[in-house]
């Protein structure tokens, strides 16, 4: 076995090279390097942390607002059905106002107009009246010779224009 | 001085030596290398070592990109950071960050060890050498981390680190039974820690190196034995490559978690 064989010939050789050799990793990988690498992964780590942290927040804080504008639409949506209702309202009332003038005028035409019908048509009577009496007062002096007055040929027109 | 111990490539015609891929060759500054009358020439384990090292630093380097979406090579540094992160957290707490680079160096610095010694270099003619499959190395290391865990103990909680040996709730006659019972546990920590990984990876090369000889002798003995012997062996080795593959994973693993148990006991006393 040559560790046990060779071990008064090459232990400080051994002894020396591993010290050397380790010294060197210890003082160039481990002291030079590590820190290096060790921070690298605890900043990346500490990044990645602070990311998950800020996008939680920004979540959090788009559920507060979307909450927020829930409250805020419904609220909004209620002042427009308010809005509406009014609206609807005040048109109907609208509406009733100038259908009720309109109808209000409508029956102030109708009547003058019925009025103005009724005066034509007692106007006209009157004539016809007056054409039938001269007509009868002619008729009557041509036929019998006799002279009527225009009052009596009034009444006997009227009389039998009462009676049809 | 170093003594020129060259392990036989073979012990017999048809022969493998199992162990002989342990040996230790010196590739230059055998003479004069020396620290305080020790020679510390440059051998082929040190050379596995420096690529070890340098492999690491490429990968590490490579994948050290400070970019906040990261690419694949530094997806897979994080990803090796942020294992050995969390083993620190999940063992120790948060205050296991700042042994961060001294478990990464361990887990990173073994793991990449036991892999480059298992790569089929020798295809190609060169013969990897695992260093982690020499308790002289796997043995610094745990008393690095055993002396890591001694100081951090001592420097936090001065001698009340040794309540350590006393577990919570133990009768007050029972403690001087505990007590040693629980030093001895401890004491035998290092030797544990360095022994398991250079047992488990030296384990797993001389099984492959003793079956891929059961192939080589298997063969070299004529079709019979080829088909009985050679073919069995090479598949049980297809497997036992892979498995030794998770051995190199799970070692490395093992090392690193046991240092952060051992810390935790430094760092949080019960």
């Amino acid at each position: 076995m040559p560790q046990i064989a060779q071990l008064a010939a090459t232990y400080a050789s051994q002894i020396f090279w591993l010290l050397v050799c380790f010294g060197l990793v210890f003082f160039v990988i481990g002291r030079g390097m590590l820190p290096g690498v060790v921070s690298t992964i605890d900043q990346r780590n500490k990044q990645i942390a602070d990311d998950l942290g800020a996008a939680e927040a920004a979540r959090a804080a788009a559920d507060a607002e979307e909450q927020a504008w829930r409250i805020a639409e419904g609220k909004q949506r209620a002042q427009a059905h308010d809005l509406i209702a009014a609206a609807k309202a005040e048109a109907a009332r609208n509406t009733q106002a100038a259908l009720d003038a309109a109808s209000a005028r409508i029956e102030e035409t109708t009547a003058a107009a019925e009025a103005r019908i009724a005066a034509a048509r007692a106007a006209a009577q009157g004539e016809v009246q007056d054409v039938a009496a001269q007509a009868a007062q002619d008729i009557v002096s041509r036929l019998a010779g006799l002279s009527v007055s225009a009052e009596d040929a009034r009444g006997a027109v009227q009389g039998v224009l009462a009676h049809g | 001085m170093f003594l020129r111990v060259t392990g036989t490539s073979t012990v017999a015609e048809g022969k493998v030596d199992p162990v002989h891929q342990f040996t230790i060759e010196p590739l230059f500054g055998t003479d004069h290398w020396a620290i305080a009358g020790h020679n510390i020439a440059f051998t082929n384990s040190a050379l596995w070592m420096v690529i070890t090292t340098l492999v690491l630093i490429v990968f590490v380097g490579g994948g050290a990109k400070k970019a906040q979406v990261p690419g694949r090579w530094q997806m897979a540094v994080e990803g090796l950071t942020g294992f050995v992160d969390t083993l620190l957290q999940s063992n120790i707490g948060d205050a296991g960050r700042k042994y961060l680079p001294y478990v990464f160096s361990l887990f990173t610095f073994i793991l990449f060890a036991n892999l480059l010694g298992l790569l089929p270099l020798a295809l190609v003619g060169i013969h990897p050498f695992t260093a982690t499959s020499h308790f002289t190395v796997t043995g610094v290391l745990a008393i690095m981390s055993f002396a890591i865990v001694l100081i951090v103990g001592f420097a936090k909680h001065g001698f009340h680190f040794f309540s350590l040996f006393v577990p919570h709730g133990t009768p007050a006659v029972m403690v001087p039974v505990i007590f040693p019972i629980e030093l001895i546990s401890f004491l035998v920590r290092p030797f544990s820690l360095g022994l398991r990984l250079f047992v488990a990876m030296m384990a797993g090369h001389v099984l492959l190196e003793v079956l891929s000889g059961f192939v080589i002798s298997g063969t070299n003995a004529g079709v019979g034995t080829f088909f009985l012997a050679g073919v069995p062996s090479f598949l049980l080795m297809i497997g036992i490559c892979a498995l030794e593959l998770l051995v190199a994973g799970i070692q490395a693993y093992v090392f690193a978690l046991l240092t952060c148990v051992y810390l935790n006991d430094a760092e949080n006393l019960h």
